[in-house]
């Protein structure tokens, strides 16, 4: 469901399965934990691998946007498929985040280093 | 004769079966001919109606009983997503984008639903329980599926 790198300030999370309420919570709690432990300002969502997403784990994403943009930091979604672009769309939270074709654009418009 | 078919599931408000009912109704919705998209739009509609029983209706209860219902009406899909928790006092409030009484959620599913899928109707009384009641076209059915 969930891989998880840190690069510089930005933490990259890639997302894979069917994002519904069974994972909601543990989603919510991973990338928490994961902005606790790293400290990064930035979040970079790759969908690449997300087959479903419902208002669930959009909730969830909406959570984290607020808490990066509370620390000044930015989000970005990487490689949505139609599917999952269609709901960001429907949601707006294409307005809390900017699309990118793969995490190297991502992360060079945050400013990050490619490694 | 005129194509009709009838599913009926009935389980626990446990959030592992919101993916058994989307995709259970996927595949019986899969008799007619919808798109691929159309599918998406029928398992969105129904994992955000089933989603609603477990956490509105039934408050998180994980041992009560939501009940679906999907019935094929020629080209037509009807799908009912019914619990009898503890219903909604004011419809026309939830049916509000981003009206939300629990946390860090949305408010977005009816919205949600209502773009998915071509009717959306809901019934409630407060204490008995709500009822969802979705439809959707499909495309005319193809000359050759009879012939099995």
């Amino acid at each position: 469901m969930l891989d998880l790198e840190c690069q510089g300030q930005t933490l990259i999370a890639r997302l894979a399965g069917e994002l519904d309420l069974q994972v909601a919570d543990d989603l919510r709690a991973r990338l928490d934990e994961a902005l606790d432990q790293t400290g990064a300002a930035n979040l970079v969502l790759n969908l690449e691998k997300v087959s479903f997403m419902d208002s669930s784990c959009l909730g969830v994403i909406l959570g984290r946007y607020k808490r990066v943009a509370g620390n000044q930091g930015e989000m970005a979604f990487v490689a949505a498929p139609p599917r999952v672009r269609r709901v960001l769309e429907l949601s707006g939270l294409f307005r809390i985040g900017k699309e990118f074709p793969n995490e190297k654009a991502a992360l060079a418009n945050l400013g990050q280093e490619v490694g | 004769m005129d194509y009709h078919n009838f599913l009926r599931l009935e389980f626990y408000s446990l959030p592992v079966n919101v993916g058994l009912a989307r995709v259970a109704v996927a595949a019986f919705a899969a008799q007619l001919n919808y798109t691929v998209s159309e599918l998406d739009d029928i398992k969105g509609a129904v994992s955000e109606a089933v989603s609603n029983a477990i956490i509105h209706g039934y408050e998180g209860a994980p041992d009560r009983l939501v009940k679906v219902v999907a019935m094929i009406r020629v080209d037509e899909l009807e799908i009912i997503v019914e619990d009898s928790g503890k219903g909604i006092q004011n419809v026309e409030e939830v049916l509000q984008p981003g009206f939300t009484t629990a946390g860090e959620r949305l408010g977005l599913g009816f919205s949600f639903i209502r773009s998915f899928m071509d009717t959306t109707d809901v019934q409630s009384a407060p204490g008995r329980g709500t009822r969802v009641i979705m439809t959707k076209r499909a495309g005319p059915r193809e000359e050759h599926a009879d012939a099995n």
